[in-house]
């Protein structure tokens, strides 16, 4: 079942040096019970398009006139670019679609304990009293590997470690039993140790809960182990989509190769590591044609003046470039 | 090697006081306990562990910028010997040029309101190293040209610049100075794979060219995997395994060592990691447990382990490994 249809997404910003562009035309979907990852160097609008799935993003926002982002609920389908009033919003934050970032700390409130800021959003999104809220919430943490829960319950945020309050995040993201999860490199401040833990979690919370997740990161370890599909994005635009196993051992997009020659990978310490050439440039100043070009060693003249479309490969694996399409057959 | 270490630690420990004063009793943490390194001239030395092993404390006595508590700690180049914990005044100035730190932040390390040529200057400035603008400004065109800064952007200010840029020059600020030793504290880790990529080349570039000898302090595995000559791991301020990288990351001997490297997610999504996942966390240095400092998330503690602290022992030629039962427990 389709949860999420994301169609033509675009996405500019008012800004005092002009109308910039950080997500353009994008599309995808997401099944329930999927991984999506989302990965792309700073700037490549990543968070951006994760963030207007909630329209979280700032009110200089711009959306494209044909853009749409389709939400699949339990009421039916959500039209969610079409929701203006904030108050429609605030029913689908934290309920039906839940958010978890880079640093925990952010997330609670410093003078709130963690148990009662859990309870404020059961109560909020579901039909719930006090008692049965405290007892989803102190569950919750139990079945995310906080020992102790019922103590941590009463706790403020600043007493857990960091790994402690990465998870009480993900208990209280996942407590009222979203649909959609977006998890906005959950593991980046963390320890590899305490990492690896954090993933088993989310693979487990899957398996038990059968959300969607859209799993943003700069990291491609953490992308294979964690996702089923994965799209590339490069400023603004997805370059790649495909299967994890697709588009790491068979990438077909000059910069998702690039960036994997860029990685040191543990399984060849003698390959050098080569950056991609180049720097990204400025959102201002996007490039005609294909906005890779100007850092691309393939290119050639028709890349700067037209826009390659994503085409499809083979099942399920797309890539936007003129070249390699043509070098190895659209499907 | 008959050749001195550059940098040589004997039982090395730095203590913090986290409580007291006056009237209550004094509260010491151990940042760094009882290590023991040699860092030879010329080499990419790794220092990795999770935060709170005591890497950056340990980086920072070696450049005397925490005060060192206990044991023994030398520099030493082809011009002078220091003892590093008696360093006073003059020589500690003179010091200052010959070993420097890149920081991790780009966007934190550089003054807003100066230009790039005035913060690259000011180490020069500061140490009264040049005496003349003429000479500063040479100075600072050279290194910057070695960096590969542009040096039409010296009259910039640092906000126009992106993160490998930044970098390039906190990096050509930290070598003004002309310094054998460098401490590189996770000076990639805020950066995009690619860039991170380019000054990794960069600082191996600037190795050969300008002879350095790096300490390199990283979270990062893999990155230390592909730079480093030498690794050393550490865990709540001990120094558990120090390894040719090679063989640490082909055959680790230290089960906390081991287990750091099987939690690097592999880019491979049907290799699935193997059995030696941590449980729990790293304790608190204000309350490390008795016996081997791992022993609470170790699969393979015994009573010992948790009464007697390991000493580091030679298991071959280059290698040292902290562990009561290294020889039992992995083939090499």
């Amino acid at each position: 079942m389709t949860l999420l249809k994301v169609e033509n997404l675009t996405l500019q910003f008012d800004t005092d040096e002009g109308r910039i562009t950080a997500v353009n035309n994008v599309s995808f979907n997401l099944e329930a019970g999927e991984v999506m990852g989302l990965v792309g160097e700073s700037g490549s609008g990543k968070s951006v398009t994760a963030k207007a799935l909630m329209q979280l993003n700032p009110s200089n926002a711009v959306y494209g006139s044909d853009s749409s982002i389709v939400l699949e609920v339990e009421e039916g389908a959500i039209d969610v670019l079409s929701l203006k009033r904030e108050r429609d919003m605030q029913e689908i934050r934290g309920g039906s679609v839940s958010m978890i970032f880079q640093e925990p700390m952010a997330s609670f409130a410093p003078a709130i304990t963690i148990g009662d800021q859990m309870v404020e959003q059961l109560m909020l999104h579901m039909d719930l009293n006090k008692k049965e809220a405290e007892k989803i919430s102190i569950e919750m943490l139990d079945r995310v590997g906080i020992s102790d829960a019922a103590k941590r319950f009463k706790q403020y945020a600043f007493e857990l470690s960091g790994g402690m309050r990465q998870r009480a995040m993900i208990a209280m993201a996942l407590s009222t039993k979203p649909r959609l999860l977006i998890a906005d490199e959950p593991t980046t401040a963390l320890d590899v140790t305490i990492q690896a833990q954090v993933i088993d979690l989310m693979k487990d919370l899957v398996a038990d809960f059968g959300m969607g997740i859209i799993f943003i990161t700069h990291d491609l370890g953490v992308i294979a182990q964690t996702a089923d599909r994965v799209a590339v994005m490069y400023l603004g635009d997805i370059v790649e989509q495909g299967t994890v196993r697709d588009v790491i051992q068979d990438p077909a997009h000059p910069y998702t190769r690039g960036l994997l020659h860029a990685l040191p990978r543990l399984d060849d310490l003698d390959a050098p590591l080569t950056p991609v050439p180049g720097d990204i440039p400025s959102p201002l100043e996007r490039p005609s044609g294909c906005v890779f070009h100007t850092r691309c060693s393939v290119a050639e003249e028709r890349c700067s003046e037209l826009v390659p479309q994503m085409t499809v490969l083979g099942d399920g694996h797309s890539c936007a470039c003129f070249v390699e399409v043509e070098k190895r057959g659209a499907a | 090697m008959s050749e001195k270490p550059i940098i040589s630690a004997e039982n090395l420990s730095v203590d913090f006081q986290i409580s007291g004063g006056l009237l209550t009793k004094n509260v010491y943490l151990r940042a760094v306990n009882d290590v023991n390194v040699d860092i030879p001239k010329g080499s990419f030395y790794g220092l990795v562990g999770e935060s709170g092993s005591g890497k950056t404390t340990l980086g920072r006595a070696f450049l005397k910028a925490v005060n060192i508590s206990g044991g023994k700690l030398k520099y030493s180049d082809e011009e002078v010997d220091y003892d590093l914990r008696e360093l006073q005044k003059k020589k500690l100035k003179d010091y200052r040029k010959r070993a420097q730190l890149i920081f991790q932040d780009p966007y934190a390390a550089l003054s807003p309101r100066m230009t790039v040529r005035d913060i690259i200057a000011e180490p020069l400035e500061v140490m009264g190293l040049t005496s003349t603008r003429e000479e500063t400004d040479a100075r600072v065109r050279e290194i910057a040209a070695k960096c590969r800064l542009n040096l039409e952007h010296l009259r910039r200010f640092p906000h126009a610049f992106s993160g490998g840029q930044r970098q390039r020059i906190s990096i050509a600020r930290a070598l003004v100075s002309s310094p054998n030793f460098v401490v590189a504290d996770e000076s990639v880790a805020a950066l995009d794979v690619s860039i991170q990529a380019d000054i990794l080349n960069l600082l191996k570039d600037l190795q050969t060219e300008l002879g350095l000898t790096y300490l390199f302090i990283s979270h990062d595995l893999s990155v230390v995997a592909h730079i480093c000559d030498h690794v050393a791991v550490m865990y709540l301020g001990r120094l558990v395994e120090s390894a040719p990288t090679r063989e640490l990351f082909r055959a680790p001997r230290h089960p906390y060592t081991k287990a750091l490297l099987s939690a690097i997610p592999s880019l491979d999504p049907d290799d699935k990691g193997n059995a030696l996942k941590l449980e729990g966390e790293i304790p608190s240095p204000t309350n490390p447990p008795p016996g081997c400092k791992f022993n609470t998330r170790c699969a393979y503690a015994i009573d010992v382990c948790r009464s007697e602290e390991p000493k580091l022992e030679h298991t071959g030629s280059a290698h040292e490994v902290a562990c009561h039962r290294w020889n039992e427990l992995f083939e090499a």
